[in-house]
């Protein structure tokens, strides 16, 4: 067998400026849109406005109390912890799910009963156990990471293919090696796009969370720029969930790329 | 020349085996009745039959992944009871992991069996020379072609030291050329390491040039055996041999009457 020649193939120039050509053309929309008048600036604060109080945020704790590094820092703390334990008690929750049917009659009923209820629900009783420190915020982004996890790698583990678990059987595998030799790398690719999903749903819970009393945090700095009626903070405050949250994102799929190098089908 | 002319050493034998399956829930489906079939050791028993037949069923039957309604299997005179590694199966559809090497697949059976590394390396390099894939032990299923994944499917049911192969249709997904030039491999594998081997197909030419004895099944559900032919012809066999010509068009005929 001969090694094939690798080719790049690539995009053509046009396509490759197009996302950039996207975001240049909203943000000149919406900084016109203001700055005409069309959208009244006490109700949405221009790009060029919200880039400079950014500027500002780098240094100035004021008017909310803290830079945004510190809001930042605080929220990818609560985030990746919260995330973090998902991840630990999702997936290997999920995977036994899958397969034990003990695991799956004890489990399952109290994971659909606790799925539908969004994580921020739990809010008011998470005040009650933990009070509003870190790890009240940590309990709400467990909740919402931990349900795609059990999900994916349950549905993973299921979709076994059936006659690979009869062969591994006429080979003389028990339960548990089946388990840990075929249902779990086969579960693999539904795993990892778990990693993306539970991160997801981590991040756009995280605003949700820190509406507990908090007093630094991205989701803090949303809030604290609608009791100031400052939409610009406010924007500010979305903008930088929204591109640290894509920052993650890219960072978790490096990373699964990294893995599923391994086990390419 | 009948195997028992020979008196060879009874290995496999099927009992008026009745098998039927339940679709949806309720609908009961007859796969196969009334099977009665022995194998001698190192018989190479080809199950012939168009799809649908349940000369799967009764392959898998033999395996222990199915357990019959009625009848029963012997193996060495002991029941069959469930899978076990006295019997390599080799599926249609490979059924390699794919996410270990070739040498990791076909040592399967011996990790399982806690052999040290080792000596099972040996024995899996072993085998992997004689299906023919010597430098390729760490290639992965998806870098092989289905000719090679299937070799790889044979020296792994080679390395676990079964006495029965059991093949299903293991060439059912290759090209024409690569099928028959698999066939040829076959034999040259099985005439190196002989075992009592029972190959499930639906191609009477596969059929003729591999077994020393032809089953042939009734074309509808349930399955029963029609009719049984003796191979008795030195191989490697011409496929364009008068005699091979003449059994081809008795069991043409056969196969147009079940049909």
């Amino acid at each position: 067998m001969q090694a094939y020649k690798e080719v790049v193939v690539k995009t053509p120039l046009p396509l490759r400026i197009l996302p950039y050509l996207s975001v240049a053309v909203f943000l000149l929309i919406w900084e016109l849109a203001v700055r005409t008048g069309m959208i009244p600036s006490v109700l949405l604060a221009p790009p060029s406005q919200v880039f400079s109080l950014f500027i500002d945020k780098l240094t100035q704790p004021n008017p909310d109390g803290a830079v945004l590094a510190v809001h930042a820092w605080t929220s990818l703390q609560e985030a990746l912890i919260g995330y973090g334990l998902s991840l630990l008690v999702g997936i290997p929750l999920g995977l036994a799910m899958g397969w034990f049917r003990v695991v799956e009659g004890l489990a399952r009923p109290i994971f659909e009963l606790i799925r539908p209820i969004p994580p921020i629900a739990w809010i008011p009783l998470t005040v009650f156990w933990f009070g509003i420190g870190l790890a009240g915020k940590v309990f709400i982004i467990w909740i919402a990471g931990i349900v795609p996890c059990v999900i994916n790698s349950y549905v993973g583990v299921r979709m076994t293919q059936p006659t690979l678990i009869q062969m591994a059987r006429t080979y003389g595998a028990n339960d548990w090696q089946i388990f840990c030799g075929l249902c779990v790398p086969s579960a693999l690719p539904m795993v990892f796009g778990a990693l993306q999903i539970a991160l997801a749903y981590c991040w756009t819970n995280l605003v949700g969370a820190e509406l507990l009393a908090a007093n630094t945090g991205l989701g803090y700095l949303i809030t604290m720029g609608g009791r100031l009626a400052r939409p610009d903070i406010v924007v500010l405050g979305m903008v930088s969930v929204g591109v640290s949250g894509a920052v993650l994102g890219f960072i978790i799929d490096c990373i699964e790329k990294r893995l599923l190098a391994g086990i390419r089908r | 020349m009948t195997p028992s002319s020979l008196l060879p050493r009874l290995k496999i034998h099927c009992e008026a085996i009745d098998k039927t399956f339940i679709q949806k829930g309720h609908v009961e489906v007859p796969v196969i009745k009334d099977i009665n079939l022995d194998v001698a050791e190192n018989e190479f028993l080809v199950v012939l039959g168009p799809g649908q037949c349940g000369k799967s069923t009764l392959l898998r039957i033999i395996a222990g992944l199915e357990t019959p309604d009625a009848g029963y299997v012997l193996l060495d005179g002991q029941p069959v009871t469930g899978p076990g590694p006295d019997r390599g199966l080799v599926f249609q559809g490979y059924m390699l992991f794919a996410w270990r090497t070739v040498l990791g697949n076909v040592e399967m059976g011996l990790k399982l069996r806690n052999v040290p590394r080792r000596e099972r390396h040996a024995v899996a390099r072993r085998y992997i020379k004689l299906v023919g894939l010597e430098g390729f032990e760490k290639y992965y299923p998806h870098q092989l072609s289905g000719g090679m994944k299937q070799r790889t499917g044979i020296a792994r049911a080679y390395a676990n030291s079964p006495d029965v192969m059991l093949l299903d249709e293991p060439f059912g997904q290759l090209d024409a050329q690569t099928r028959m030039f698999m066939q040829h491999e076959t034999i040259r594998i099985w005439e190196q390491e002989k075992r009592t081997v029972v190959f499930v197909t639906n191609n009477i030419d596969e059929a003729l040039f591999l077994a020393d004895r032809v089953i042939l099944m009734e074309g509808k559900l349930p399955g029963r055996i029609k009719k049984e032919y003796v191979v008795d012809l030195p191989r490697p066999r011409d496929h364009g041999h008068p005699d091979l010509l003449r059994l081809r068009e008795a069991i043409s005929e056969e196969i147009a009457l079940v049909l």
